[in-house]
């Protein structure tokens, strides 16, 4: 008996000694906080976070690298409590959620029949699953099954819903897709997404630059949704106002029910939701990620940098934009004319950009008043260069310096510093007879402003045909309806002055076109002896312009390491990385690409904030291996499309004519919300290969 | 057992007298950790670990204080505390030394220490009057099968996941049945050595 009590006792005692001294010796320090920050945890062990238990949990917290709500089993309190040990803030770590990214579902035909197990996995095993569409989902819900938290269910049309508020981001149904199709993300990297070859994307959203999820917005607005679709085309184009007024929308040219109908009015969609945004009388709230404490310099307040700058905000870096003029916009301010983009209205929109938190530093040119050295020593981190194209071609005529010649930006932005600026100036010199040479939009802005400022005789001369023309055909259509005359095929050779200078009459050659160039577009050849001539007092030449890059001269270090195209371009050797030959200057828009459109600016905008943050992260800054970029997914391109019932497309309303020629005022306008609700029920809600046929 | 070659007892260990499917010892960690394979493989690891060592420390125990004391009736108590001890130790000890190895088996130690499979096969080593070595690899051969069984029912439960299991059957009570089944099988190993 004593014995035995002894030997527990001493069994015990030699025990409980070893721990003590072991504990000593073998002491490591561990943050406290890791201990009172498990004991908020369920303590369950479930690994439903993704750490190998609650310590290695809370261990991850203490470290910074997981947010205070890791703990997928405990709620919202204890999340509180561990935020308080941590003296964070509860929500500042980014949330991850889960995202199906196939929403064909059902609709999509089936190659075989299949009738064993219902497992997507087990489906899958098989020719890669019964489904017509290689990408698409299975429809048995093994995310479901795996998802342990109730966030997941099987919607009706055959494809998983995912419930935001319960999601916890574990990436149990990521895991478990034999499709890939589920998958966890942040809001970061959901904006930083690019379009890849083997995504489950429409054509319409293969082709826009800025690569909107075209057909979710549109299924929002369908729903009435229409918070969610400006939310849904803030992901990837900040700038919905000035795009729904101005964008050529590419997109429709590749619209699925454009092959058999009329495509759908994508564009005057967003214009609709964008305006409904301003009109409602405040600003919906757009997230951005924590703070990350690195800054990046963005020179140029064009489209380009305010994508840029907008996404790099959103991203949690600390964005200043550098802008030569006085105001943001770039050329959408001082380019694009008033009739077709509101300044008020491009104003309220700016303003939402930089009320994320953005610093607009105005009037400060690169080359003049800071270089890229002094922005170094300031701090920043990275560089963005959206600089775009401001600097005229010429024409290279004889006589094109006479009084009287313009060139089409400085004619364009002259106008529009003079009507956005105080009024103290004189107005610029507008003609009686004028003629602006081009085809492209700034040589349609030119006349129609020519026009809506008293011009009695406004043409163009254009060296090809209407058809070979670059401006948006609806700017086109409405030049024709406000009374200017197109002089096709004609090629300007001289201008004629007289004794004091004054530009007087414009000599030109007949043209007829010949054999197709490397664009695609017939080449015009002169026709000998056809020299006719104009009579004119003012002349505008609009044939192209491209990037200034006279600041490569200021400094030395750009004069010798930063690489410039034959066009003037900045060379980047990655269309979608961006990156310079110096590493930390990025660039996109205009400055990157020659002239182009607004909505390509706002999407290299954003392809370079994608490479900035990479960089400024200690990333390799490349593009994803599979990107669309240009391009377009073979399979998604039909030649014909079954099933459409035609329907007419819903019509721009416009100013009319003798109304509008007279004012400024805005021309085209805003379609009603019951169009909107027409023209998306019009959508097909297309995905990969599968879409809504209007007659089953 | 103890007239066996090493060899037989490692077999014999692993699958004729399986700690988990022939013996039914461990059945809380057997369905506790044996959801996620990552889990189930650093279970079997730890488990390899932590049962060499307490065979060999409550032989000692055994063999040089508690027969010589003639204390054998505390057999039991004396080994829970001992390997708790022992496991608590190896923990602090793989902490401060090894962080590495620490970092893949630390969450499973503490669940070891109450682990009745341990126990199970250090009683069973002494109950079989092994010597010091045999016992070395009778305790060797039992978390390898325990190991074993462990990741052959991870693999079958991450499947069950994604099966239609009918409601009131699902989670522990399938996890149940198909451990009954696999055991099953094992039956057939008996009489192998």
């Amino acid at each position: 008996m004593y014995t035995a009590l002894f030997f527990m006792l001493g069994l015990g005692f030699l025990c409980g000694a070893m721990l003590s001294i072991a504990s000593k010796v073998f002491y490591v320090y561990e943050d406290p906080r890791i201990a009172e920050v498990e004991g908020f945890m369920a303590a369950g062990n479930c690994g439903g976070c993704g750490y190998t238990g609650c310590s290695a949990a809370a261990a991850a917290v203490v470290a910074g690298k997981a947010p205070p709500r890791v703990c997928v089993a405990a709620d919202a309190e204890a999340a509180a409590n561990i935020a308080a040990i941590m003296g964070v803030d509860p929500g500042t770590a980014e949330a991850i959620l889960s995202y199906n990214t196939c929403t064909g579902g059902n609709r999509a035909a089936d190659k075989y029949f299949y009738t064993s197990i219902n497992s997507c996995q087990a489906l899958a095993t098989i020719y890669g699953g019964k489904r017509e569409c290689e990408v698409g989902c299975l429809g048995f819900g093994d995310c479901v099954s795996a998802c342990i938290f109730n966030a997941l269910k099987l919607g009706p049309e055959g494809y998983p819903v995912v419930d935001d508020i319960k999601c916890v981001g574990c990436g149990a149904c990521e895991r478990v897709c034999p499709k890939d199709i589920m998958e966890i993300k942040t809001m970061s990297q959901r904006l930083l997404h690019l379009n890849q070859f083997d995504d489950r994307i429409a054509p319409c959203q293969q082709t826009c630059p800025a690569e909107i999820d075209i057909p979710k917005y549109i299924s929002q607005i369908k729903k009435g949704d229409y918070e969610g679709a400006v939310n849904t085309i803030r992901e990837r184009n900040p700038l919905l106002l000035s795009c729904g007024r101005v964008c050529p929308h590419p997109c429709e040219d590749k619209c699925r029910r454009g092959i058999e109908d009329e495509a759908v009015s994508i564009n005057q969609m967003k214009r609709f939701v964008a305006d409904y945004e301003m009109n409602s009388g405040r600003r919906f709230p757009i997230p951005c990620a924590p703070s990350t404490g690195k800054k990046v310099a963005v020179v140029g307040g064009g489209p380009a940098g305010l994508s840029c700058a907008y996404f790099l905000r959103r991203l949690g870096h600390d964005v200043t934009i550098l802008d030569a003029v006085p105001m943001l916009g770039g050329m959408i301010r001082y380019g694009i004319p008033e009739y077709r983009l509101p300044k008020e209205v491009l104003a309220w929109e700016i303003q939402g950009i930089l009320d994320l938190g953005i610093e607009h530093k105005p009037n400060l040119m690169l080359g003049r008043d800071f270089d890229v050295e002094s922005l170094m020593k300031d701090g920043y981190d990275a560089v963005f260069l959206g600089i775009g194209a401001w600097k005229d071609f010429n024409l290279g005529v004889e006589g094109e310096n006479l009084k009287g010649c313009y060139t089409g930006i400085d004619f364009l932005t002259n106008f529009a510093l003079w009507q956005q600026g105080d009024g103290a100036e004189e107005q610029p010199f507008v003609g009686q007879k004028c003629v602006v040479i081009g085809g492209g939009n700034t040589a349609i802005d030119c006349v129609r402003t020519l026009v809506r400022l008293g011009s009695k005789e406004v043409s163009i001369v254009y060296r090809r045909t209407l058809k070979e023309m670059p401006a948006n055909m609806v700017e086109i259509e409405a030049a024709e309806h406000e009374g200017i005359q197109f002089t096709f095929l004609a090629a300007p050779t001289r201008v004629i002055g007289d004794e004091e200078g004054n530009a007087t009459r414009l000599e030109y050659l007949k043209m007829e076109l010949g054999e197709p160039d490397a664009s695609g577009r017939r080449r015009p050849v002169p026709i000998e002896g056809s020299e006719s001539t104009i009579d004119i007092d003012m002349l505008i030449t609009a044939i192209g312009q491209g990037p200034d890059v006279f600041f490569k001269d200021e400094s030395k270090l750009l004069a010798e390491d930063l690489n410039v195209t034959r066009w003037n371009t900045i060379d980047s050797a990655d269309p979608v990385a961006l990156q310079s030959s110096i590493p930390y200057i990025f660039t996109g828009g205009d400055s990157a690409t020659g002239a182009a459109l607004v909505v390509s600016a706002i999407g290299g905008g954003r392809r370079a904030a994608r490479s900035i943050h990479m960089y400024i992260t200690g990333e390799e800054v490349t593009p994803p291996a599979k990107t669309l970029f240009t391009d377009n997914i073979p399979v998604s391109i039909f030649e014909s499309v079954e099933g459409i019932e035609k329907s007419a497309r819903t019509k721009m309303p416009e100013l009319p004519v003798d109304e509008r020629i007279k004012s400024f005022d805005e021309a085209d306008l805003v379609i009603t919300e019951e169009e909107a609700l027409y023209e998306s029920n019009r959508c097909l809600q297309c995905c990969l290969i599968c879409y809504n046929k209007d007659v089953a | 057992m103890s007239e066996m070659g090493y060899f037989q007892i490692i077999i014999s260990c692993i699958f004729v007298n399986n700690i988990l499917l022939a013996k039914f010892l461990g059945n809380c960690p057997f369905l506790g950790t044996s959801r996620k394979m990552e889990t189930a493989v650093g279970m079997a690891m730890a488990v390899v670990f932590v049962l060499v060592l307490a065979g060999a420390i409550t032989w000692i125990i055994y063999h040089y204080f508690l027969v010589p004391f003639d204390l054998v009736y505390l057999r039991t108590i004396a080994f829970i505390l001992v390997i708790a001890a022992l496991v608590q130790f190896v923990e602090l000890f793989l902490k401060k030394s090894i962080p590495v190895l620490y970092a893949g088996l630390g969450i499973f130690l503490p669940l070891i220490t109450t682990n009745c499979a341990v126990l199970g096969a250090c009683v069973i080593n002494i109950d079989e009057e092994l010597s010091f070595m045999k016992s070395l690899f009778a305790s060797f051969g039992f978390a390898v099968g325990f190991g074993l069984a462990l990741i052959l029912f991870a693999g079958v439960r991450e499947r069950i996941t994604l099966a239609r299991v009918p409601k009131p059957l699902q989670d522990t009570s399938i996890g149940l049945v198909t451990a009954g089944l696999i055991a099953l099988a094992f039956f057939s190993f008996n009489g192998m050595v």
